[in-house]
């Protein structure tokens, strides 16, 4: 048998085996300590896996992070806030903050305000199944994948010759010049975001049509009896109700548009202006060899994705205590 | 530099670690198979045969892995010369392309997971692999004296670091030709740039066809054509002091590079947006359309591979000439480029590779499938009148630079292929994306 498989067997097996086997072994160890230790120590037996991985990979290296985002290209001179100085005043940084923003706010809508229409439409019809697997499909695709899929719909010929692309395909069809999609800025940014917000919008249709599906009937019933009509039951009943998932899907849509990559990386990588922070930290690290600046760049990307979490955090607690 | 990488190399070693302390938990005796060990099979493969097999000849068996740019043809190409390689020693050689290679191997040189033998992006980064440490010389491995003497002098010097031979070419091109499919231009090649320029281009639209799109290289051609304007109007030593980052981007002998430039894509088929959309390799196939879409296209000597597959052209449907002189006083001046090899790790199968790349036998083999010319001076054989022309090019260049983007550190050169699209996407912008281009140069070669 090949070594790969081999080396995936013994994960596939392996790791669920280590994780029983320490469990049995330290419930063995703790009937040697006192009763009342006994129900003290036993979460953090239990905890500590969990607590030696989050700390290897993720607390050690973040904080090595941070640490390396004061220091220069090699990594040994202290060169205080250069770094975040340098992200701030260049030109295709600052460029790809801004594109950050506007996929902060177009794929937020463009995903939650799709999935929530798709939802509370195909609610009503019979072949709702059907109709939510094709929107659902696409999540399925890698964002590699998309990209390629996408270069093909947007691709440009010179007016006159055939066009191959779906898009400028149809635009000759009706008789108008094909338009290169991918190079005109801003419009470029927002194409891409598009093919994000085609990925996405199944994600968020799913999950807010569970939420709609939980929302008892016998409200809306009571409702319409007393005369509402669709519009205001919506406004009335439908949407507050929905309002903490929607909530919680805007804010897993921020973080994706906060972290997107593959998709600028795989279509334009950043030329003509639609650079993104994700593909900036790529090229400072691995094209421009300069750890410091990359590091700085990570940094910030968090420092913008705390305040979301916070809100989200704080929003789930008070959804508990209302519980 | 060296500290951060040891670090680093520690960081890893300690995962492995970890990864076989988990891999022993769950199973005896089998934990060889981590991931880290399949993706350098090599260590195994050489410490299992070093003592059997001698450096030089005969069958040494084992593993050599490669990783190179080359896809479709030109890997066939590749795997060809190997072939006889493979038959008389015994050693497979694992070959794997990625169009993503500096990603690949400077990952690789941070996590010192690396292949044994690699195609290197160009002698920027050979230059900071090399003193990194993690490219091995090659002067106890090559017979340095038969390799200087058959090798075009600027293609060794070019692979020297410190005195030490860390990255030989197996092959080369000639840049700066233009094309032309003889159905439509019959004048033969012009004496100056300006004659070339003042040329009708009846029958065809437009005097030029430019194609710049290549995934994330893209822009690359274009900086082919600065470069030629650069060495054909102000010359070597300008040339030589914009490579080393102390002739500045604003300069008025770059800027007028840049607008000579301009010039071409405003006589180019389709315009900015055909340009910037058209992908390198289809860049020319507008020379042999039925009415032809341009006269003329700019590209190194591999290009006629692409004529044939992409093209749709014939033999005998394209030929070249070099791109005139601007400055009679640099006459002949010529640009080019190669395909440099470098060595990542010391196994005797990668010691034996390297050593026969660089022969004359080796690199005959691609030479004679087309598309290449051999950076071997012995190599003679060439398929057709168009690889034999540039191999005499190469051979004759009165002055010979090799292509400056690829000797720049690598966030300029990033910054030269992306500003050549935004230069073609909006002219107007030119004086602001030279001094952007100052600025990247002032931090790519600090330090």
């Amino acid at each position: 048998m090949d070594q790969r498989l081999i080396t995936a067997l013994i994960v596939v097996i392996g790791v669920p085996g280590v994780l029983l086997g320490y469990i049995a072994l330290t419930e063995r160890l703790l009937t040697f300590t006192p009763d009342r230790l006994r129900t003290r120590l036993r979460p953090w037996v239990w905890l500590a896996p969990a607590i030696g991985f989050l700390g290897v990979f993720l607390v050690y290296p973040t904080i090595y992070t941070i640490y390396l985002s004061f220091l220069d290209k090699f990594s040994k001179k202290f060169v205080g806030f250069d770094n975040y100085v340098y992200f701030l005043t260049t030109n295709d940084t600052v460029t790809a903050l801004r594109n950050n923003v506007i996929w902060l706010f177009l794929l937020t809508f463009f995903a939650v305000a799709g999935g929530l229409i798709i939802a509370i439409l195909v609610d009503r019809v019979r072949y709702e199944s059907v109709a939510k697997s094709i929107i659902f499909v696409p999540l399925a695709i890698s964002f590699v994948g998309a990209g390629v899929i996408w270069n093909f719909m947007f691709a440009y010929r010179t007016p006159g010759q055939p066009q191959t692309g779906t898009l400028n395909g149809i635009l000759g069809a009706a008789g108008v010049d094909p338009i290169p999609w991918l190079i005109n800025a801003p419009g470029n940014t927002i194409a891409l975001i598009v093919v994000a917000a085609w990925i996405w919008t199944g994600f968020c249709m799913v999950i807010l049509s569970g939420a709609l599906k939980s929302i008892s009937p016998e409200l809306l019933e009571a409702a319409r009896v007393d005369g509402a009509n669709e519009l205001q039951v919506f406004r009335g009943i439908t949407l507050p109700l929905l309002l903490p998932t929607i909530a919680v899907v805007a804010t897993t849509m921020v973080i994706t548009s906060l972290k997107a990559f593959d998709i600028v990386y795989v279509m334009t990588n950043g030329a003509y202006d639609t650079e993104v922070i994700a593909n900036r930290m790529i090229k400072e690290l691995f094209t421009y060899g300069q750890p410091g600046r990359a590091s700085a760049t990570a940094v910030l990307l968090l420092l913008l994705i705390i305040p979301v979490m916070a809100i989200n955090i704080r929003r789930f607690r008070a959804q508990e205590a209302i519980r | 530099m060296e500290d951060s990488f040891a670090r680093r190399r520690r960081l890893v070693a300690g995962l492995v670690a970890s990864v076989l302390i988990v891999g022993a938990c769950s199973s005896s005796g089998t934990t060889t198979a981590s991931p880290e060990a399949s993706a350098a099979p090599s260590v195994e493969a050489s410490t299992g045969t070093e003592s059997a097999a001698p450096s030089t000849g005969g069958q040494i068996g084992g593993v050599v892995t490669v990783i190179g740019t080359w896809g479709g043809s030109e890997q066939d190409s590749f795997l060809a010369m190997v072939a006889p390689f493979e038959a008389a020693t015994g050693i497979d050689v694992q070959y794997t392309g990625t169009r993503d290679i500096n990603t690949v191997l400077s990952t690789g040189v941070a996590s010192g997971i690396l292949p044994d033998v690699a195609g290197l992006p160009g002698p920027g980064q050979m230059n900071e692999w090399a003193k990194a440490g993690a490219l091995k010389p090659l002067d106890d491995i090559l017979d340095v004296a038969t390799y200087t003497a058959d090798t075009a002098p600027a293609l060794v010097k070019l692979g020297t670091v410190d005195g030490k031979i860390s990255g030989v070419f197996i092959k080369a091109a000639v840049k700066g030709l233009i094309w032309y499919n003889p159905a439509n231009y019959t004048a033969g090649a012009p004496a100056t740039w300006d004659a070339l320029e003042a040329t009708a281009a009846a029958p065809a639209k437009n005097l030029w066809c430019v194609g710049l799109e290549s995934g994330a290289a893209s822009g690359w051609p274009g900086t082919d054509w600065i470069e030629d304007f650069v060495l054909r109007q102000s010359g070597p030593d300008v040339y030589d002091a914009w490579v080393a980052g102390t002739q500045k981007w604003t300069s008025p002998e770059i800027k007028s590079a840049f607008e000579a430039f301009g010039k071409v894509i405003d006589q180019s088929y389709g315009g900015s947006n055909a340009v910037l959309t058209t992908n390198f390799g289809d860049g020319g196939n507008q020379l042999f359309t039925d009415p032809p879409g341009c006269l003329f296209h700019h590209q190194a000597s591999f290009i006629t591979d692409f004529f044939k597959k992409q093209g749709g052209a014939k033999d005998g449907q394209f030929d070249f000439f070099r791109m005139p002189d601007i400055n009679t006083s640099f006459a002949g001046a010529t640009t080019g480029a190669g395909d440099l090899f470098g060595m990542f790790n010391d196994t005797p199968q990668a010691r034996a590779l390297m050593a026969y790349l660089v022969t004359a036998d080796a690199q005959k083999i691609w030479v004679e499938r087309g598309g290449a010319l051999s950076a071997n001076t012995k190599v003679t054989a060439y398929p057709d009148d168009v690889s034999k022309r540039s191999a005499e090019i190469l051979a004759n260049a009165g002055v010979f630079r090799f292509d400056a983007s690829d000797l720049m550190p690598t966030a300029m050169n990033d910054a030269f292929w992306k500003s050549i699209l935004d230069y073609v996407k909006d002219p107007t912008k030119l004086d602001s994306i030279l001094s952007n281009l100052d600025s990247v140069q002032t931090s790519a070669y600090g330090g």
